[in-house]
């Protein structure tokens, strides 16, 4: 049982749901698939006295085309993620990250916005988020605002939506035809990273045009490895270069020590990883 | 702060007063009675307590009862039709597929959504190509393993319940097949 007693709520309409954000209660969560937040309620991490459920929202779920970009509601589940054609064709980062996460019946309930909000730096999606220059659309009293990936994972387990605010959709510019690949490092198959790296590249007749890489548990939030990035555009698609730029993954990180691993070990994982997921990315 | 909700349970209307803090776990087992899904861990960890949520395996330990209200729950015990088993429940008899049993009923209802999902073509994350078409004919045992991780065994049996779940893919692949040749 959770210890802490709440109020429950199930609104229909986001202006129910924001005007609950925003009432008088101690402390108002909000519920998405309660994959994280369950666990969260269970070992007293947070004790709200309302608890604000998102799953009776319409139109907060499903992916649709938006001409450059693909729209992902913030309910879309990560089982979703993995089939749905939008996503494999335009994002398949985004696919084949959704795939390594957690196990069938968690992906069945857990959401996209949900991991996002939650921001774990072990969770795999901010890394793909970031790779992907995706844009996050939030919700508050003052209405509608945007914010880039690259500024909305703030800190550990830390966002830039704030307490009355909701994330309602996130915009991911279409990468169709770019090689991608997730490369996570974990014990066992429904465990989460120990070191994660997404990458996603363009080539152009066998030279990297543009590549991104998101690194997952590698500092407090997940981070771009911008060093790799930039010794490696405009270069050939070799396993050689890619081995010498990826020796710049652990550039500028500071991952944590805990019973999985040291900091030192995590940046010599980010190395190989980096190296293993870019040559999957160019298949060469 | 308690909310009365009514849920479909193995195919009756069940009405039940729930305290908001209620698992689905724990309102199926003790408010309707029906210990046939197991809290191995409550932290969404093991599996035990899978059940089918409106089709779709899903722990209903990290479900609050309350979201679920007018919701369609399939437990293990409500695969079989009387004392018919499920084909699931029969393979997993004849492949010895337990031990204790404890994890078997989250196991029963995760091997049956996982059929389910792999004939209508979802991928896996051992599956190569995310745009080919697919369906059961193509779980070979790897893919049967990696759909099947989020149910752990304390006794060991997954070698007997893959196993068990080949042979069930094998029958209705075979059957799907004889139709279709008519
Ligand atoms: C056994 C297990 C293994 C897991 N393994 C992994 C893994 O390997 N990799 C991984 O990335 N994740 C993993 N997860 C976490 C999983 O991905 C969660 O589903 C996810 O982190 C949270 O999503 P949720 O929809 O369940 O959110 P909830 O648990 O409902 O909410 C999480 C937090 O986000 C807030 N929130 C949710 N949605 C919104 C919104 N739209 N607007 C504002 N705030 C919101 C909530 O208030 C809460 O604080 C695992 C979980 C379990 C139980
Ligand atoms: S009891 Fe639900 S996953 Fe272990
Ligand atoms: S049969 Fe004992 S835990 Fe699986």
């Amino acid at each position: 049982m959770i210890p802490a007693a709440f109020d429950y709520l199930a609104p229909t309409s986001i202006e129910e749901a924001l005007a609950a954000l925003s009432s008088d209660a101690d402390e108002v969560k909000v519920l998405a698939g309660g994959q994280s937040l369950i666990p969260v309620l269970r070992l007293r991490l947070a004790a709200p006295t309302l608890v604000v459920d998102l799953g009776r929202l319409p139109d907060l779920a499903g992916v649709r085309d938006d001409g450059g970009a693909i729209l992902i509601g913030a309910m879309t589940t990560h089982d979703e993620l993995t089939r749905e054609p939008l996503v494999s064709e335009h994002a398949t980062l985004l696919a084949k990250v959704a795939q390594t996460v957690a196990d069938p019946q968690v992906r069945h309930r857990g959401t996209f916005g949900g991991a996002l909000v939650h921001a774990d730096p072990a969770g795999d999606f901010p890394a793909a988020a970031l790779a992907l220059d995706a844009e996050m659309t939030i919700v508050g009293p003052s209405g509608p605002r945007t914010v880039p990936a690259a500024e909305f994972f703030t800190d550990l387990f830390t966002t830039a939506v704030s307490e009355d605010e909701i994330l309602t959709a996130v915009r991911v510019p279409k990468h169709t035809g770019w090689g991608s690949h997730y490369e996570k490092f974990h014990r066992s198959a429904q465990m989460w990273s120990i070191v994660g790296v997404a990458a996603t590249v363009r080539l152009d007749g066998g030279t990297v045009v543009e590549v991104k890489v998101g690194l997952t548990n590698m500092a407090s939030t997940a981070i771009r490895a911008a060093a790799v990035e930039q010794q490696l555009v405009g270069q050939p698609a070799a396993p050689e270069v890619i081995a010498s730029a990826a020796e710049r993954a652990a550039d500028g990180t500071s991952p944590p020590t805990d019973v999985n691993g040291d900091a030192d070990y995590r940046q010599h994982l980010a190395k190989v990883l980096t190296r293993r997921a870019l040559i999957t990315a160019c298949g060469c | 702060m308690e909310a009365t909700i009514t849920l479909t349970v193995d195919g009756r209307a069940e009405t039940v007063t729930v305290d908001t803090r209620t698992s689905l776990l724990d309102a199926l087992r003790d408010r309707l009675g029906n210990t046939s899904p197991k809290k191995g861990c409550d932290h969404g960890q093991c599996g035990a307590c899978t059940v089918l949520l409106d089709g779709r395996r899903m722990l209903s330990c990290l479900a609050l009862a309350v979201a679920h209200d007018g919701a369609d729950v399939v437990t293990a015990r409500g695969l079989a039709d009387g004392d018919r088993l499920h084909a699931i429940q029969e393979a997993f008899i004849d492949h010895d597929a337990l031990q204790c049993g404890y994890c078997t009923p989250g196991q029963v209802c995760s091997a049956v959504g996982m059929l389910d999902e792999a004939a209508g073509g979802s991928p896996s994350h051992v599956t190569a190509d995310l745009t080919a078409e697919r369906g059961l004919g193509d779980l070979d045992d790897d893919e049967i393993r990696e759909r099947m991780s989020g149910n752990l065994c304390r006794c060991g049996a997954y070698v007997n319940i893959v196993a068990a779940i080949r042979e069930v893919v094998g029958t209705t692949v075979d059957a799907q097949a004889t139709t279709a040749a008519r």
